[in-house]
């Protein structure tokens, strides 16, 4: 049997953006058939390449190959029409248009006068979502209508209704909890085993090496190496991406000593129908994450102790004093300290087109008034400077609009922000999501010095390694209510997910013979 | 598949319809409630309102509105705005009122209506080609175009006048029956002749003549692909681009199709008011996006349609007619015009106290 050629191939391909070099004579090259990892630190050229390929920007030079052929896409459509479908990082999805219209918004099925046949349109959308394991999914909700991970999937099918040759999720599974990546898992496969090819982008070292079949590394816009799966170790793999040896990924737990006091307690509280009488406590000093499955409240019970939500009922203490917290301002103010780092940088956690000077001081801009009700400018400048500094943001002046900057700078000035509130209580809604490995590791060993600060942390991530390796304590809610606490060595993955899916604890452990 | 059923997935239980649909819809619902308390206050005042001559003259009145209003909607669900709506009404009426020949001619008026329909598709298909091509915010571009319409409504009539043919002014503004030959449905008609003849003795042409536009142009319009894109790329047009969506097209026919639904507006008005003049469609600009609004179309783009903004339409022009018949001083109709729009938008915002999520007020 002859070889086929690359199903998908980019030579030497170089683009700038301004003075920013995006991509150095890259080469990537994709077989039919197998699943291949792109990963790289952020800004490390995968997007752009991606980009390139998928016909939404051009290269500056370089060569693009579909099939063996030269390539000369020029739009998302053409691209599409190729074979080549992307699923891109910023859901691409119309929040009040249906699930149906959204995925055959390029071709519904119409009659000869060019009405679109609304019957065909629905059951071609339950066709798919049947094919793809979906059913669940009704496609005549409007997209605004279903939860963010439902619209991930939706997003994926729609990219496979095209008939993709090779499909390229970009960090597509990163909005998703561990039950619903299995499903997306399960179709890459059978896409794999009908013949065409995924490229599959993620900051999720342990999905990479569950899925992928290639692996191909990038570093500052050059690729710095391909490999089979499982040829190299994730030591050098990790080195590799950063250029450097990264040395433990969680800064080291300090040991479990004597009971702490605690700064933050609440009892029975409640948010119908979403959370049901909780009761935890946070010391000082102390990170206390919470887990579970997607959707199980983690982010309201995080809402309901920042103010946002209304109709809360239950108790909330902070250094034993009872509080009534009802709103942001309320929960930030001077005696109550409280800091919610939101989830979504780009909406709750910045204003995009102001400077990162200013979004860093928005927080505390009514402690760098002087006597006239003006900013003093010096106490301002010697703030940010000190922010910049303490988190390492990568930018030239203080003065760039936050937009400018890649998603992990973005994220720590979204953090630096908080931490110049000079908090007691972190509320941490998933602050590494969508962060490469060596700003994740920045941020874990940053969380560890505030709670040494004698600060309280509530740390709610999707990602169960960040659980394990930096939590004193996990919370894992199922519906609403605490399901079960782990301490110690008890916080392993396995007894997170075997909670999370709400597994009552077995008695006896299992014993490897019984298996 | 095992480990697809061992992959649980969080489900959205199926909503009810009925509750889906007003969740939906809920802003073109208040807006037919706030239609149908005017007109019930339009009838405790005045017990003859259902009869033919009163029902025929409400519906001429809200017409021109409605038109106008609905040719905002197509603009407005792009997420842009046309202020030259207005603009091309009045050119429209000038245009007409210009070219009609001092004849009940029927080939003169078939022309003159396709003269006008033709300038003012062009008008708004050059408002749609400059905010694509041009790059530029379509409320400075409609601004800018609005400004050159008028000017040119200003020079085909400087003077308000010109003569408007009784037969093309009946034909839009009498009611189906008063056209029809008094012997069609016999002497003294019973049955089914009796009914037809009450039937058409009843409805406005102006009606008829809007229920055709709806079947012809905007139902097609909304339910191709190219209606669905117009809405897509008010929902988010980068997101639209990478779907494959071409938004300059579908942007483009929403301005052309608001001009070509200005000027019937424009060519309705010309019948009702038998005359011509270079500002009579000034008002209707902003007329047009206060009914957008009540009736339910973001402002934002996206979402909302049409069946609002004729609810809307009609239940603004239903004012004067209530300040009529209460015997207010017709002067305060703007003032009760505002009310009646804040009122609305305000229910339409109501529902934020349900809100229990504050962060979702904000998005």
């Amino acid at each position: 049997m002859a070889d086929k050629p690359p199903i998908l191939e980019a030579l030497g391909v170089n683009k700038r953006f301004g003075n920013t070099i995006a991509l150095k004579d890259a080469t990537f090259v994709c077989q039919p058939g197998s699943i291949h990892a792109l990963v790289g630190e952020n800004g490390a050229g995968k997007s752009t390449l991606i980009k390139i390929v998928a016909g939404v920007v051009s290269a500056d030079s370089g060569m693009i190959k579909i099939d063996g052929n030269v390539s000369t896409v020029t739009s998302p459509s053409q691209a599409a029409q190729q074979g080549i479908l992307p699923v891109f990082q910023e859901l691409s999805l119309l929040p009040e248009l249906t699930i149906a219209e959204n995925i055959f918004i390029s071709n519904a099925p119409q009659n000869r006068l060019g009405i679109i046949n609304r019957k065909r349109l629905k059951q071609s959308a339950e066709a798919l979502f049947a094919d793809l394991g979906l059913d669940q999914i009704d496609p005549t909700s409007l997209v605004k209508e279903i939860p963010l991970a439902q619209r991930q999937l939706v997003e994926i099918a729609k990219a496979v209704s095209h008939d993709p040759k090779v499909l390229i999720l970009d960090e597509g599974t990163s909005a998703l909890a561990v039950q619903d990546v299995k499903i997306v898992f399960e179709f890459i496969r059978r896409m794999r085993d009908q013949g065409r090819s995924v490229i599959f982008i993620s900051h999720r070292m342990s999905e990479v090496e569950e899925i992928a079949d290639m692996l191909t590394i990038f570093r500052d816009g050059e690729d710095v190496g391909s490999f089979p799966m499982g040829s190299i170790s994730h030591e050098e793999m990790v080195q590799l991406m950063i250029g450097r040896k990264l040395e433990q990924v969680f800064p080291p737990k300090p040991a479990p000593g004597k009971p702490r006091t605690p700064i933050l307690e609440v009892e029975n509280l409640s948010w119908e129908p979403t959370l049901h009488s909780i009761s935890l406590s946070v010391g000082k000093g102390e990170i206390v994450g919470l887990g579970g499955l997607d959707g199980q409240g983690q982010a309201e019970l995080l809402f309901a102790l920042f103010g946002v939500l209304r109709g809360v009922h239950g108790t909330v203490r902070i250094h034993g004093q009872e509080v009534n917290i009802k709103t942001p301002s309320a929960a930030t103010n001077k005696s109550n300290r409280i800091a919610l780092i939101p989830e979504d940088r780009k909406t709750e956690g910045l204003i995009l087109p102001m400077s990162v000077g200013d979004n860093s001081i928005m927080a505390i801009i009514d402690r760098l008034i002087n006597h006239f009700g003006l900013v003093n400018n010096q106490k301002e400048r010697s703030t940010i400077q000190q922010m910049i500094e303490q988190m390492q943001v990568k930018v030239s002046s203080p003065r760039t609009p936050v937009r400018s900057l890649s998603g992990g700078n973005q994220q720590k000035v979204v953090i630096g922000k908080w931490l110049l509130t000079d908090a007691q209580i972190y509320l941490l809604h998933d602050p590494t999501r969508g962060i490469d490995v060596g700003t994740k590791q920045e941020i874990y060993q940053l969380i560890r010095n505030l709670a040494d600060k004698e600060t309280g942390i509530l740390f709610f991530s999707t990602e169960l390694s960040e659980l394990v390796g930096l939590c004193d304590r996990v919370l894992v809610l199922y519906e609403g209510r605490i399901f079960r606490e782990l301490t110690g060595s008890d916080i392993n993955e396995t007894n997170i997910v075997a909670a999370a899916l709400g597994l009552q604890q077995t008695k006896q452990p299992v014993t490897p013979q019984e298996i | 598949m095992a480990a697809t059923q061992t992959a649980r997935m969080q489900t959205t239980p199926a909503m009810p319809r009925l509750r889906r649909f007003a969740l939906r819809h809920y802003r073109v619902i208040i807006a037919y409630v706030i239609l149908f308390a005017l007109l019930a206050i339009t009838i405790s005042l005045n017990d003859r309102f259902f009869t033919p001559p009163v029902i025929t003259s409400t519906v001429n009145q809200s017409m021109t509105l409605i038109f106008a209003g609905v040719a905002q909607t197509t603009v407005v669900i792009t997420g842009g705005i046309d202020l030259s709506v207005g603009s091309i009404i009045s050119m429209s009426n000038s245009l007409a009122s210009a070219t009609f020949l001092d004849t009940d001619n029927t080939l003169n008026i078939i022309l003159v209506v396709a003269l006008v329909l033709v300038v003012a598709t062009l008008a708004g298909l050059i408002n749609g080609l400059i905010v694509v091509y041009g790059r530029l915010q379509p409320i400075i571009v409609t601004l800018a175009t609005a400004s050159i319409y008028s000017g040119i409504a200003l020079y085909l009539r400087p003077r308000p006048g010109g003569y408007v043919p009784s037969v093309y002014a009946d034909l839009l503004t009498k009611r189906a029956g008063q056209l029809l030959p008094e012997t069609l449905f016999g002497e003294n008609p019973v049955g089914i002749s009796a009914f037809f003849e009450s039937l058409t003795n009843t409805i406005p042409m102006s009606l008829i003549l809007l229920i055709i536009v709806l079947l012809v142009i905007w139902i097609p319009f909304r339910r191709s692909q190219l209606g669905m894109w117009v809405y897509a790329i008010g929902n988010n047009e980068a997101a639209s681009y990478m779907s494959g969506v071409n938004v300059k097209l579908a942007k483009i026919s929403a301005y052309t199709l608001s001009g070509l639904l200005a000027g019937l507006a424009g060519l309705f008005l010309t019948a009702q008011t038998q005359s011509g003049g270079a500002d009579t469609g000034a008002i209707f600009t902003l007329q047009s996006i206060a009914v957008v609004v009540l009736g339910g179309t973001s402002l934002f783009g996206g979402s909302g349609g049409i069946a609002g903004t004729v609810a809307a339409a009609v239940a603004l022009r239903l004012i004067p007619t209530i300040l009529f018949f209460a015997r207010i001083n017709p002067l305060q109709q703007p003032l009760w015009e505002g009310a009646v729009i804040l009122l609305a938008v305000s229910a339409g915002a109501s529902r934020i106290f349900m809100v229990r999520n504050r962060l979702d007020t904000m998005r």
